[in-house]
């Protein structure tokens, strides 16, 4: 018993660094996923609808969103149906046209998916359509769900 | 002699089981974040429509117009069609290959024109794309397998790497355009 006593109050303590690399590449992991994974905090609601014969979109890098549905008002109060791109309301539809040539100049590859409500109409689906035109973003994708 | 040795044995925290710990936690962000790919049907939009360079005539036979109204009820060529039907209508309409004089010569210049009213449930329309794209899924896969065996989504994955041309496609090539929007319905 005093043998190990002893052992334990002459050794030198330190604090081992052999570990420090695994636990950088974890913290580089967690903020890796944390990262790409960055939500915009819908302010429409946005229910999805659900279809068959769809595909993936492979590159998450090209796609940028745009929200249409009503807007939420907290509770289950919805107004009336907006359009959101990132994370603000786009006031006047005209100035989507501004925005996603903006981003189309940054990535020219850009494909627009569209997650709209299952409740909306064609008009504002429409409109929006119409100003992706003119803005050259051609690409576009219905964004749906895989029915069960 | 002997004391003096052990006194140079520092101790350690055993480290070899970190690397375990870290893997665990590395699986487990793995496992609960949903890196959800988007999933949706893929549409390539009209460029804007130039005054002094309308669009090429295309014949009447070549275009397959399905209209859905406000109400959500589907209009094929002007006759009221239901939303199951439209599979196999637009199957007969690509397929024809120039056998019925009213449908299309080609399933390559076949083009299946959609309008939609601005009051249509967004719900319908998506189905209603849902059964277009089923019904070109079919026609496909039947030239795949008949050509290579297998599916077309099979076929299509081992073409990724190859670099060869998609046969399939340039046999079945989905013309689906959207029509323009009536001027003057309110914004």
């Amino acid at each position: 018993m005093s043998k190990f006593k002893k052992k334990s109050a002459k050794t030198k303590q330190e604090i081992p660094t052999t570990a420090m690399p695994d636990i950088v590449f974890m913290l580089l992991i967690f903020f890796m996923v944390t990262t790409v994974l960055r939500e915009v905090t819908l302010q429409v609601r946005v229910q999805l609808v659900k279809a068959v014969n769809i595909e993936k979109i492979e590159q998450k890098r090209l796609i940028s969103y745009l929200y249409i549905g009503p807007q939420s008002m907290g509770g289950n109060i919805y107004g009336e149906t907006k359009v959101q791109i990132d994370d603000a309301l786009v006031e006047n539809l005209t100035y989507i046209r501004r925005i996603m040539y903006d981003k189309l100049v940054e990535q020219p590859k850009l494909i627009v998916s569209l997650r709209v409500d299952t409740d909306s109409e064609m008009g504002i689906v429409t409109d929006v359509q119409q100003e992706l035109r003119q803005a050259g973003t051609l690409q576009i994708n219905y964004s749906t769900r895989r029915q069960q | 002699m002997l004391r003096k040795k052990r006194n140079r044995v520092e101790p350690e925290i055993p480290s070899s089981s970190l690397a375990d710990i870290a893997f665990l936690l590395l699986v487990f962000f793995l496992v609960v974040t949903t890196i959800d790919t988007d999933t949706g049907i893929g549409m390539v939009l009209p460029p804007p429509p130039e005054e002094n360079n309308p669009p090429p005539p295309i014949r009447e036979r070549n275009l397959l117009k399905i209209l859905v109204n406000s109400q959500g009820l589907i209009l094929i060529n002007e006759r009221p069609a239901s939303v199951q039907e439209v599979k196999d209508r637009v199957i007969a309409f690509v397929d024809n290959n120039g056998k019925d004089e009213n449908l299309s010569v080609s399933p390559k210049a076949a083009i299946v024109s959609i309008k939609t009213d601005r009051q249509t449930p967004y719900r319908t329309y998506i189905s209603m794309m849902d059964e277009v794209r089923a019904a070109y899924k079919e026609l496909r896969d039947g030239v795949a397998m008949a050509r290579f065996g297998v599916p077309y989504d099979l076929y299509k994955t081992r073409l990724a790497g190859s670099g060869r041309e998609d046969e399939i496609k340039e046999i079945f090539p989905m013309n689906v355009s959207i029509a323009e929007p009536d001027k003057g319905t309110g914004r």
